[in-house]
């Protein structure tokens, strides 16, 4: 099962500003009642799109200028709360490819991992330079090097950082960890075996 | 020597080590439930795999089943087809499956416990956050996403990195009409929610030693909402009394042998932690949120914060949670309106939940205007609280007493607010939306603070209202 290997994710940027953006938010749970993530991709952020229409304003997922955006910015603590993995995939089906916040959730990040959808963290002083970028050229590509660690949009280079292990997965193809963990069922077993409680 | 049961449970575990670096660690105990586990189960047969270890795997049906009518087929069609997936995926693996009729459903994180499921020195996963409340019984007990179930259930392992540890040391005697719900809120008002992060939270101190393990659970269980994934009590003597003699738990010379090993699981007086905190239990109150994440908390007497009391960085979010809650800065918490008490979920949901309510509520009312409603952890903790008169106690005063299920922590089911209701819930989560309308709002609080709410229709301190002292 070879994945592909993942060194570089380009693409328009969207900002959605905020702390602690949690699961609920990302996908509210009446979305979640479903037996595949087909689909998922149109209820990302629902409730807060839905909230700034009524206000009259707009989501900045809703925006026309960023229509087609696949790097997601965002603040500290990113996907916090539920394991979900109805979060990411909810980002994913609609059309992120890589986010990059001031800290993200331990959950969120290895459910996106194991998608190969990148979670890299910049300083909140980059991201909001990042943003800044963005709103003045919403057709700016952003692309993220995981090789050389850092996000280029216009002429602007910004370092970025992710946790080794998880950069080691994407960088070699192996961010899905099934077929590692695949390999060595015989491995398992005795390990199983060892355990009492673990007899049938 | 110098060993955590981290680093016990961890060592007796791990499989291999990952070309990434991961560990490979064996998952010694699976739950499943309705909501993660049918993506997982079709991707097991996109991959032509099978369960592995079947008889380690036990599910049940929580977040989607309704708490008042039961009759299949649901009135959610959503609903409908979930429950049948999981019974026709558990039938076709031969798993385990404390389904509706055989009396031991409920919440999946209530189950686990009550049927002896949950060990000490065993590792846990299921694809639910709350997962970190089995962690109580000296487990290490990992929330996990789809993909995760589908790697455990082909596998029995997952990749993963093993976390730090922080001593979270409770020390003293808690206050009268304080719980192990303040504890907990209490510990990540100061933590904040993403303190945790990296971290297994190891709680411990005299608190903890003179806690119950329902009381345990209650504080692990929100160990996710300080952004830990894991959080455990070391085992001892109380844990070895609530697992005798349950079903699942190992019997005669077995169970002699298991309480052997069980003890040696524990930290090791002289274990090595990464950091250390320590908090005084008598400084303790009753404790309500008062915003949009479990970290926005005061204690009851205390007001909403005003803006300049909140760090510069935080603030933007505390003015969209007071905005939200429709709560003035700097104004007292106690007497905001109250249309909806919830007592239930796997924070407290459980049996000495129901009875501590049900002494004091006994003889009271809920006030007009409030929907009050219990809902039991589970079809055994129904039973129970039933044959010791609870269920009608409740009834008398005027609560809904509803069938065992998540219900209105999270709205998957008809248990839903309207609109921007405001309710004093007994669950883990107030993040926007979280109790099935995006307007409502949520206030976590202890469960007699609920049944104070419940009574007074405004939040309030349950030490006057049921005169604690």
């Amino acid at each position: 099962m070879a994945l592909e290997k993942i060194t570089q994710v380009a693409g328009r940027g969207v900002y959605v500003p905020g702390d602690d953006l949690d699961t609920d938010r990302i996908i509210p749970a009446r979305f979640m009642k479903c037996i595949t993530f087909d689909g998922l991709g149109e209820f990302a952020f629902y409730d807060a799109r839905a909230f700034a229409k009524a206000d009259g304003q707009i989501h900045p997922l809703d925006d026309e200028r960023f229509q087609g955006a696949s790097i997601l910015l965002s603040g500290s603590n990113f996907g916090c709360g539920s394991s979900r993995e109805h979060a990411p995939q909810a980002l994913y089906r609609f059309g992120i490819r890589a986010i990059i916040a001031e800290s993200f959730a331990e959950i969120f990040f290895g459910n996106s991992i194991t998608l190969g959808m990148p979670c890299v963290v910049a300083s909140g002083e980059n991201i909001r330079a990042m943003a800044k970028l963005i709103e003045s050229d919403p057709a700016a590509i952003l692309t993220l090097d995981l090789t050389e660690k850092k996000i280029s949009i216009a002429d602007t280079d910004f370092p970025i950082n992710i946790a080794a292990h998880a950069h080691e997965a994407l960088v070699a193809g192996r961010w899905d960890a099934i077929a590692d963990l695949l390999e060595d069922l015989d491995a398992v077993k005795s390990r199983a075996a060892a355990l009492p409680y673990m007899a049938a | 020597m110098s060993k955590t049961l981290l680093d016990k449970v961890w060592e007796a575990h791990t499989v291999r080590t990952l070309p990434n670096g991961a560990t490979q660690l064996l998952i010694g105990t699976h739950l499943i439930h309705e909501v993660t586990s049918p993506q997982a189960f079709g991707m097991l047969r996109d991959l032509g795999l099978k369960v592995l270890y079947p008889h380690r795997t036990f599910a049940t049906v929580d977040h989607i089943v309704p708490t008042d009518e039961r009759v299949e087929p649901f009135s959610d069609d959503l609903a409908d087809a979930m429950i049948k997936a999981l019974r026709k995926n558990c039938a076709d693996n031969g798993i385990t499956f404390f389904d509706l009729p055989t009396g031991k459903q409920g919440i999946v994180h209530i189950v686990g416990p009550e049927q002896g499921i949950t060990q000490p020195g065993t590792t846990i996963a299921c694809g639910d956050s709350h997962t970190s409340t089995h962690g109580a019984f000296g487990a290490i007990a990992f929330g996990i996403g789809t993909s995760q179930v589908r790697d455990v259930l082909a596998t029995q392992t997952m990749a993963l990195h093993k976390p730090k540890v922080r001593r979270v040391e409770v020390n003293g005697k808690l206050a009268p009409g304080v719980y192990a719900k303040d504890v907990i809120l209490h510990i990540i008002r100061k933590l904040g929610v993403n303190g945790g992060l990296g971290y297994a939270y190891e709680f411990a101190g005299s608190t903890f030693d003179a806690f119950t393990q329902e009381e345990r659970m209650t504080v692990c269980n929100m160990s996710i909402e300080g952004g830990a994934r894991v959080g455990y009590v070391n085992p001892d003597n109380t844990t070895f009394e609530y697992l005798k003699g349950r079903p699942y738990s190992p019997k005669g010379s077995e169970w002699d042998a298991a309480v052997t090993r069980w003890k040696a699981t524990a930290s090791d007086p002289d274990a090595k932690y990464d950091d250390v905190v320590t908090y005084n239990a008598a400084e303790i109150a009753p404790t309500v949120t008062w915003g949009i994440n479990p970290g926005q908390a005061i204690f009851i007497h205390e007001n909403v914060p005003s803006i300049n009391e909140v760090p510069e960085k935080d603030r933007a979010t505390a003015e969209e949670a007071l905005a939200h809650m429709n709560l003035k800065a700097g104004a007292p918490i106690k007497g905001t309106k109250v249309d909806v008490a919830f007592l239930g979920s796997c924070t407290n949901g459980r049996l000495s939940d129901l009875q501590e309510v049900a002494r004091h509520i006994k003889g009271r009312k809920v006030r007009n205007g409030v929907k009050a409603i219990v809902v039991p952890g589970s079809q055994g903790v129904a039973s129970v609280a039933e044959s010791m008169g609870l269920a009608e106690i409740f009834r008398d005063a005027g609560f809904e007493w509803r069938g065992a299920g998540c219900s209105m922590c999270l709205g998957m089911n008809p248990d839903k607010l309207v609109d921007n209701q405001l309710c004093a819930s007994s669950s883990n989560r107030n993040f926007k939306g979280r109790q099935g309308s995006p307007t409502g709002r949520t206030v976590l609080m202890s469960p007699l603070m609920v049944a104070a709410a419940a009574v007074t229709g405004e939040i309030a301190d349950a030490r006057e209202v049921f005169g604690v002292n």
